[in-house]
């Protein structure tokens, strides 16, 4: 019998199981119409790959995975495709979501499929192919993708498998009927688990002590496998995957690390069954467990359910009584959220359905203050103060709610249920951590947009201090251009304006710092021009272009001005030769380029 | 089909906090027992007085807020106060003390903060001490345990204790006395084994003065049923208690006549075991965290010797818990649990590191 540890805090409500494990797994009737959400998973939501009015067939791929955190989803059983749009999902907020609807033909009919028995001899990444493209995503509680989580593309390899068979939420038994009937198969799943994982040393299922029938169940499937049952005793909330990895190894996961940073992969065990379907029958993730219990139905019990089953199918087969309570909850009485309607269908995550009457779970009573009797606090299953959290919560001291670690909570609703004043510690928690993250993004935006601004700025002046520059540097070539004018005309000769040497320097002097570079300036501009005759020329083109233009102007102008016998016509005619004589400078450099 | 939309858990333990101040005031019984036994009916009058005042206080105070009676007068706090004061009260004080007293701990001291859960004194105690500075006379004057009344006499019945109380009737000559901690305070001079020797009030007790080490030992099962309810933890208690043994052995100075008393007379005389498990536990003026609330305990126990030893009043609960509940907030700061996955404990006024 292996070591194990204990958690701090934690609740201890009644279970309420037994009432669901009295029947076996049972099947439903096909319902009529399956609705299959395209995102049933952490990561983004699966592309349809096919068209209304589509015939599909049992375990077809309906939609594809997109990226690398995502997964395909599949026909829970043949038919027709009726309908691709949004429908209500299970979503506590009640919102639609994108859906593929399949009208079942009731035949069943499968796709082909076939599996493969010796994955003892295929590769880890042909295996993890396999899980991949079966649509598997954890069924206990997240929905992560499993092919993801199995991906040995990590730092360090993974020593510890645990999985989880804890299912420490009242109510819920669909694990342990799971495991009571198809124990040999889940330990196989497991075998292929560590296959993928190539072999970790440590391989553990952690279970809580109120499910003896399970365990022995597993007991001789596990014999001289190298796959331990720990037994622990029941508390709630053991089976969150921080306290299973405490109470099995003694080891905290270090806040804002992932298992596998530690070399641990942690997986529910219901997905191992998945798994070994999908790798030894070829088959995909198409249906689940699923407990529906509760007061308010005939026969609590577990069945073997379509995914894309609408709860309404489900509750109607167990002779739901709508009357006798209020809430219909998908998950435990802990941590599950209530349905907004009978519409909605079940998913890879949903593990039971608790319809409660109001005997079992009544109306909330009304908050009375809180008195800080510190209970919530000694069920904190991760340390937290949670008076303290709900005082600075109402106060939104968002600082003081992050000095008091408000991320690390989990939200597993043990204060909650402790509370003697009724208050909902969780809701509170949850809003606050809402208003942080928003917080945080309008930080970052407004970070950016500061910097956005001051970027804007920096680069507006940097412009402006480039125009200077240039500025000042036209000043100095017009400066230039004078000088060797006068010295041209001072020579009688031709200069080449390409030679800015200036000859009035004294021989031996040295040009000051600034005039150098000034010149060297004016030096790279003028190798910048003649770097490219293309562009000199259509420059040239359009400087005759706009002189041609106004010396037609100052033309007309001069014309007009010699009939009014207006004083400006001594004016007027300069303006006309200097343009003329720019026109033929312009035209001779034009001609020299082309030669 | 359309369901009610709750968020979860949607389970509820059946415990809510009128049943945990029921449970308060139950484990009060064995004390007051103690006490009514030991000192006449004066604990007894004490208490039902305090209570009809102060449930009249907080209905007014409620009414004139505007929020529901019922509801409020419903979660026993105000009794549990009144309860508290009612014991902590000299038995057979006159009436007007126990009204003056109650109405000030829950209109100013609870009330005006925003009533249960908001007062950051504890209220019971707040009352105690406006008494205790306002009427010294009538707060130190003390019945005198059974074991010491003089030969033939008892305590007054119901209806003389109730003429002392309401009219003012003198109390016949004996039935008041000192109280063990008023006679260490006078003893300079004397050793502690000749205290224990010659005055009555010790050498007719088993070891911590006469009635009082019963009245004490009577709180002390009302504590302890409490803790096995888990009402509250063992830090406050352990802490104030542990701080009190311990600064009485430090000082003890083997019972010379500097001595201000043994451990077991700290421990089970005046308002030790009451304070321990009564008073201080009293969470919304505490500390919150289990280190919190030892620190918290320890403070107050070292206050209670400090003052008891070398201040001027003889008992010091009621000082040494407002003293305490000032420094709560402080010790809140400094004292938060290590949380899952985290290498050390945070502090409450830590920043975000930018």
């Amino acid at each position: 019998m292996s070591r194990t540890w204990v958690t701090p805090g934690g609740v201890h409500p009644p279970e309420n199981k037994h009432q669901s494990v009295t029947l076996p797994i049972g099947q439903l009737p096909i319902p009529e119409k399956l609705v299959i959400p395209l995102s049933q998973h952490i990561g983004a939501p699966a592309t349809p790959c096919v068209e209304i009015g589509q015939q599909v067939l049992k375990g077809q791929i309906i939609a594809q995975a997109v990226g690398m955190v995502s997964i395909p989803m599949h026909a829970p059983s043949s038919g027709t495709i009726s309908a691709i749009e949004h429908r209500p999902i299970a979503h506590a907020s009640g919102m639609l979501a994108p859906c593929i609807e399949i009208t079942t033909d009731g035949a069943d009919t499968w796709i082909e499929h076939q599996g493969i028995s010796d994955y003892e001899h295929i590769s880890p990444k042909k295996l993890l192919e396999i899980v991949g493209n079966a649509g598997i995503s954890g069924m206990g509680g997240a929905g992560f993708p499993s092919a993801v989580k199995l991906n040995p593309g990590r730092q360090r390899p993974i020593d510890t498998l645990i999985v989880n068979a804890t299912e420490c939420e009242p109510y819920i038994t669909a694990d342990d009927s799971a495991i009571r009937e198809r124990a040999g198969e889940i330990v196989e799943g497991i075998k292929i688990l560590s296959a993928i994982l190539d072999h970790p040393t440590n391989i553990m299922i952690g279970i809580e002590d109120n499910k003896p029938e399970a365990i022995a169940a597993l007991a001789p499937h596990v014999e001289d496998s190298g796959i331990s049952v720990v037994v622990f005793p029941t508390k709630y909330p053991s089976g969150g995957e921080k306290q299973l990895i405490y109470i099995l190894t003694g080891k905290e996961l270090p806040a804002g690390k992932l298992p596998a940073d530690e070399g641990m992969v942690c997986i529910n065990i219901g997905t191992t069954y998945a798994i070994k379907r999908a790798v030894t029958d070829g088959e995909p993730l198409i249906s689940r467990v699923t407990t529906v219990t509760g007061d308010a139905v005939g026969t609590p019990r577990n069945y073997d359910t379509l995914i894309g089953t609408p709860v309404r199918h489900l509750l109607e087969h167990n002779q739901f009584d709508e009357q006798a309570g209020g809430r219909v909850v998908m998950g435990g009485p802990m941590m599950g959220f209530t349905l907004p309607s009978a519409d909605v269908p079940i998913v890879k995550t949903t593990n039971c359905i608790l319809a409660p009457s109001y005997a079992e779970i009544p109306d909330d009573e009304p908050a009375q203050p809180c008195i800080r009797c510190g209970m919530c606090a000694q069920a904190c299953p991760v340390s937290l103060l949670p008076q303290q959290l709900f005082w600075y919560a109402q106060a939104e001291e968002h600082e003081r709610l992050e000095a008091h670690n408000l991320f690390d909570c989990i939200e597993c609703g043990a204060c909650s249920y402790v509370c003697p004043s009724n208050i909902p510690l969780v809701q509170y928690y949850r809003a606050a951590k809402g208003d942080i993250r928003q917080a945080r993004e309008e930080k970052v935006k407004s970070d950016h947009a500061r910097d956005r601004f001051e970027f804007h700025k920096e680069r507006i002046e940097q412009a402006e201090r480039e125009k200077e520059a240039k500025r000042a540097a036209r000043r100095e070539a017009t400066q230039q251009a004078k000088a060797d004018h006068l010295a041209a005309t001072a020579n009688g000769s031709e200069v080449s304006s390409a030679a800015p040497t200036a000859p009035a320097t004294p021989a031996g002097a040295v040009p000051s710092s600034s005039a150098a570079d000034i010149i060297a300036a004016a030096q790279a501009r003028a190798a910048a021009k003649q770097a490219s005759p293309e562009d000199q020329r259509a420059k040239l083109e359009r400087t005759i272009a706009s002189a041609e233009q106004r010396l037609k102007m100052a033309e007309e102008k001069l014309t007009e001005a010699i009939n009014d016998d207006s004083g400006k016509q001594d004016k007027l005619s300069a303006a006309v030769e200097n343009t003329r004589q720019k026109l033929e400078q312009s035209k001779s450099k034009l001609a020299e380029l082309a030669e | 089909m359309a369901f009610k939309q709750v968020s979860s858990p949607h389970a509820h333990a059946a415990q809510n906090t009128s049943q945990v101040m029921k449970l308060v005031l139950l484990a009060t019984i064995p004390g007051l027992a103690a006490l009514t036994w030991q000192f006449g009916w004066g604990s007894f009058i004490n208490v039902v007085l305090a209570s009809v005042t102060a449930v009249v206080c907080e209905a007014a105070i409620v009414k004139m807020r505007g929020r529901s009676i019922s509801f409020y007068l419903g979660d026993y706090s105000a009794v549990v106060t009144a309860v508290l004061l009612g014991l902590a009260l000299p038995p057979l004080a006159p009436w007007w003390v126990v009204v003056v007293g109650t109405v000030f701990s829950i209109v100013v001291a609870k009330q005006l903060y925003g009533g249960l859960g908001y007062n950051p004194f504890n209220p019971a105690m707040v009352g105690y001490v406006v008494l205790l500075i306002s009427f010294p006379i009538q707060m130190t004057t003390w019945v005198a345990p059974l074991a010491l009344l003089p030969v033939g006499a008892a305590h007054p019945g119901l209806i003389e204790s109730l003429q002392i109380v309401f009219a003012g009737y003198s109390p016949a000559d004996g039935v008041t006395g000192a109280t063990p901690l008023d006679v260490f305070k006078h003893s300079s001079g004397l050793l502690v084994d000749q205290v224990y020797d010659r005055e009555p009030l010790f050498n007719q007790a088993m070891f911590a003065g006469a009635g009082w080490e019963w009245v004490n030992l009577g709180f002390l099962l009302g504590g302890i049923i409490l803790l096995s309810q888990r009402i509250f933890t063992w830090h406050g208690p352990v802490g104030m208690l542990g701080a009190l043994a311990l600064m009485s052995i430090i000082f003890w100075d083997s019972g010379s006549s500097s001595s201000p008393g043994s451990p077991l007379m700290h421990l089970f005389s005046g308002a030790s075991m009451m304070g321990a498990f009564f008073i201080l536990t009293d969470p919304v003026s505490s500390a919150v965290s289990n280190r919190g609330r030892l620190i918290f305990g320890a403070l107050i126990g070292v206050l209670v010797y400090v003052i008891r030893a070398w201040g001027n009043y003889p008992d010091a609960v009621a000082f040494a818990v407002l003293l305490a509940n000032f420094a709560a907030p402080f010790i809140d700061n400094y004292t938060l649990p290590r949380t899952y996955g985290h290498t050390d404990r945070r502090r409450a006024t830590e920043k975000e590191e930018d």
